[in-house]
């Protein structure tokens, strides 16, 4: 290959590097491996992790123990769909396309919104997205519920020094002057309590601003939708849409809007058209919007998405089907008010926001800070639940998903006595 | 492999509708362990009244359609996918074991520290790896991607030069650069100026040297640039940004090009964005998921984002504890199953095989460069390509009316995934072209052939590349119709017809 370039060693082909700066030495990495002696390296760090398989997992805040059936990655896990990318050639890319398409459709249907688009990196990403989409007409500023996951918030914040907006935090009603750009909501809230978000979007309407909620995809089965909740946009967490914990990531980004908007919309978007012999077919379209085109009048940077996720998302929804949503937020719901009862009643152990309905958390006062009695549990086989220091180092928030048993329930309930009595 | 590997060609109906059309009512594949609680109703005002139309299929119902979509996508495991910039090798099966462990796979985000040890002593390894082969000083892996590993590198340049009190409004990006560059840039509160490219390809230093002013807070550059040459006057051009005080940012874009052979840091950069998706072969799925790790010099560290791994003796924990951070740009801790396979990539090649990995880069590209040079120029015949070239369909569509997209679509019908056209903006009819290491010379003669025969039948019978691709379940898609008669979602919008 050397004679056929005209080259007679490998290092001519890096001559261009100018010797001042070219690496003098090997690599301080070490050799390479065999397969199955890798393999044992990561074997042997994995081991030393605790997960949901070996502990029982009540913790949410954002990433929840669902059951992701075998039949998604058994699906979103073909290499014809993995080892692809971004299909800028659509005749050898009608299958991702194809599904993107339907996941699209399907996130409407969820939402009662009327667009979506190919992914975006995860659900607080997703919600930067949704704010920049708001920004100009002279409003810089963003109203953020107290009940918004404190970790979208601070995306938010890291966001809003690039792009010039404020960030502030609301408790009760919105205050939504004419320098508003956004009121966010997100129902349920990190707390697992149901928000009014239809006041607090009707406040957002009245000032001018867009409504944003923040969604839990799988509440949608038993609770009211972003759409008929007056959201303009909605955006969410996919994780819990098949994808698996992966200590944070990758997750899936969901977003949602209304059509006037689509324009604004971030990121790839499916669209059907017809190919020159009249036969249906998928492509990426409305391109003028993104990067590639747009430069720096874009409104996102976005490139790489989270495509693989949307795939399994999509596998996952079809698996569920309206029936198989509704029973699941029906069990969420019961288990989460089955806990709650059970908790509230140890010595010392209150709802921070008692009376509130709740889809699938339930923050508890402590009367010991959480970390330590997180801690403590992992001892007796839990993962107890996530601390929310923003309430108090003493507020413990308890996910209890589908896939808790009324025994694993009991279980959590006395060893959590337990840990408490000590 | 030396064949052309068409994906599923016409055959049994092409399209036979979506998912939601094989739906039937009351069908469902999903099935849970009995309600074992008393059922809790959910309060009137917050109930949903009807379930939405997901639809309604059995197991196999969703396999077979699945299947049978995944069937009509062309990947990496199909065939060569020299899609340039786009760094399309091989992505090993072994990557996708170690994900999958339970370890890692099961961990719940907000865990304890002391509860995923593994994790983090993996991403601390994996950090000083990618900051050995960078030549920076720390390194956050939380970026999920690329471009918002841009985001974080601009957000470290406007507080460093807060911190010193200096405003700063402008980054300059030369005129080849990829359409994120000036996106982040205008995201991150700057104005993206352009530096022009001189004739042989590289940033044109006397241009450049005449922006630089005390408004400019940073370059952002790629190197090997996006023409795939190497910018030889990086050290003047770093020098001279660092007399105004103002920051460089490398683009990892094409880091695969250089590993074991220079370096970043060596370079005079002082910022760095990694695609592990590129550079570490993790798959592209589609369009993603990727991961952007950022790597800083000394001078940077306590801007990068929050938390970043710290190590105690043998112990390991988030360090939260950093008043000068620029923040959170993730949820969570980034892409950490993609990581995973990114580090099986690093540790599994080692430092000897990543070097060997960007060598076998450099000369597949050249190789295949010189086969097709008759039928399509490189485009800066006075440069020397790296890790991938542009080429360009400019004398032959002159010459048969054929133009790169033609090509491409040609290569389809030939049986492989066409190479990137029409990208740079900056040349005429481009053909970006990366063949990657993985692919062998057997596979490389093959592809070569299939362009060189492209270009051929542009001469003889250019009614082939006009009417291509005609092997595929669908053809040429009208693309004006789909952005004027937008159809976004099943139900909605105008219906083809099946």
């Amino acid at each position: 290959m050397l004679a056929a370039i005209g080259r007679s060693s490998i290092d001519e082909l890096f001559e261009q590097i100018p010797a001042s700066v070219r690496l003098d030495r090997p690599l301080a990495i070490p050799d390479g491996v065999s397969e199955m002696e890798l393999v044992a390296d990561l074997r042997a760090l994995a081991a030393r992790n605790r997960h949901a398989d070996d502990l029982v997992c009540f913790a949410g805040g954002g990433a929840y123990d669902h059951y992701v059936p075998s039949v998604v990655w058994s699906l979103a896990g073909r290499s014809e769909f993995y080892t692809s990318y971004t299909p800028y050639q659509p005749e050898l890319s009608q299958g991702v396309l194809q599904v993107l398409f339907e996941y699209q459709s399907m996130i409407c249907e969820l939402t009662e919104l009327e667009v979506s688009n190919a992914s975006l990196y995860d659900g607080a990403t997703a919600l930067v997205e949704a704010v920049h989409m708001t920004l100009g007409r002279g409003r810089a500023r963003v109203l953020v519920a107290s009940g918004v996951d404190p970790r979208a918030v601070e995306a938010l914040h890291t966001a809003g020094r690039g792009a010039g907006y404020e960030v502030e935090s609301f408790e009760d009603t919105p205050q939504v002057t004419d320098d508003v750009s956004a009121v966010v909501v997100q129902h349920p809230n990190v707390y697992g309590v149901l928000e009014p978000a239809r006041e607090h979007f009707t406040a957002a309407r009245h000032g001018g601003a867009t409504a944003i909620q923040i969604f839990d995809p799988l509440s949608l089965g038993v609770l009211a939708p972003p759409g008929a909740l007056g959201a303009d946009i909605a955006v969410g967490e996919g994780q819990v849409l098949g994808n698996h914990l992966t200590y944070g990531g990758p997750y899936l980004g969901i977003i949602a809007a209304r059509m006037a908007d689509v324009r604004k919309l971030p990121g790839r978007i499916v669209g059907e058209t017809v190919d020159v012999e009249g036969r249906p077919g998928y492509v990426l379209t409305l391109q003028a919007r993104e990067q590639h085109i747009r430069r720096d009048k874009a409104n996102s940077n976005i490139c790489t998405n989270q495509t693989l996720m949307a795939i399994a998302a999509a596998v996952y929804m079809s698996w569920l089907g309206p029936e198989g949503l509704v029973e699941l937020g029906n069990q969420c719901m019961s288990k989460t008010a089955y806990a709650e009862r059970a908790l509230t009643e140890l010595p010392g152990v209150t709802p921070l926001f008692p009376g509130e309905a709740c889809f699938k958390e339930i923050a508890l006062r402590l009367p010991r800070p959480a970390a330590v009695v997180i801690d403590a549990m992992v001892e007796r086989g839990f993962l107890a639940g996530v601390a929310q220091p923003q309430a108090g180092d003493d507020v413990l928030v308890v996910a209890v998903t589908e896939r808790r048993s009324r025994s694993e329930i009991d279980g959590f309930v006395s060893a959590l006595g337990e840990v408490l009595s000590a | 492999m030396t064949q052309g590997a068409p994906i599923r060609t016409r055959g049994p109906a092409a399209s036979s509708g979506t998912i939601a059309e094989h739906s039937s009512a009351g069908r469902r594949a999903s099935s849970f362990a009995p309600l074992d609680v008393p059922v809790a109703s959910v309060p009137p005002e917050h109930r949903r009244p009807s379930a939405p139309k997901l639809p309604q299929v059995a197991e196999i119902d969703l396999v077979r359609h699945y299947t049978r979509l995944s069937q009509q996508n062309y990947g990496v495991d199909t065939g060569p996918y020299p899609l340039g910039s786009c760094t399309m090798k091989y992505n090993p099966k072994v990557a996708e074991t170690v994900a999958a462990l339970p370890g890692f796979q099961r961990a719940h985000p907000l865990q304890p520290d002391a509860t995923v040890q593994g994790t983090l002593e993996m991403l601390w390894r994996l950090e000083r790896a990618l900051c050995e082969i960078t030549g920076m000083a720390r390194a956050t892996l939380q970026p999920p991607a690329g471009a918002c590993g841009e985001m974080t590198g601009l957000l470290i340049m406007r507080a460093f030069h807060a911190d010193a009190g200096r405003e700063r409004t402008k980054v300059l990006i030369p005129d080849a650069a990829h359409g994120t560059n000036p996106a982040s840039v205008r995201l991150a509160g700057f104005e993206a100026v352009n530096v022009p490219s001189d004739d042989r390809g590289l940033v044109d230093v006397d241009a450049l040297r005449e922006l630089l002013d005390d408004e400019v807070a940073g370059l952002m550059l790629t190197n090997p640039n996006t023409l795939g040459l190497f910018e030889e006057r990086i050290e003047e051009i770093t020098a001279s940004l660092h007399a105004v005080n103002a920051l460089v940012y490398y683009d990892g874009a094409n880091l695969n090009a250089i590993m074991g052979k220079t370096r970043p840091g060596d370079m005079g950069f002082d910022i760095v964005h990694i695609n592990t998706h590129k550079t570490f072969a993790t798959p592209h799925g589609g369009g993603g998921p990727g991961a952007g790790p950022v790597g800083v010099a000394s001078h940077l560290v306590d801007y990068l984002p929050s938390p970043i791994v710290a190590r105690d003796a043998d112990t390991f924990r988030w360090d939260r504890d950093r008043p000068k951070s620029i923040g959170r740009l993730h949820g969570f801790n980034g892409n950490i199953g993609v990581l995973v396979r990114a580090y099986a990539y690093v540790f599994g090649h080692g430092g000897d095989g990543l070097t060997e990995v960007s060598e076998m880069a450099a000369l597949n590209a050249n190789y295949l460069a010189v086969m097709l040079a008759p039928a399509f120029p490189f485009a800066y015949p006075d440069s020397r390509p790296m890790h991938e070239f542009v080429a360009t369909a400019g004398p032959l569509k002159k010459a048969t009316g054929v133009r790169a997209m033609d090509v491409a679509k040609r290569l389809i019908d030939l049986g492989y995934h066409p190479s990137t056209v029409y990208f740079p903006l900056v040349v005429d009819e481009a053909l970006m072209i990366e063949p990657t290491e993985t692919e062998s010379k057997q596979t490389l003669d093959a592809m070569g052939a299939a362009f060189v025969q492209a270009a051929e039948d542009a001469h003889t019978d250019p009614g082939i590349l006009h009417d291509a691709p005609v092997t595929t379940p669908v053809r040429r898609l009208d693309e004006a119709r789909a952005a004027r008669q937008l159809r976004l979602r099943w139900g909605v919008g105008v219906p083809t017809d099946r």
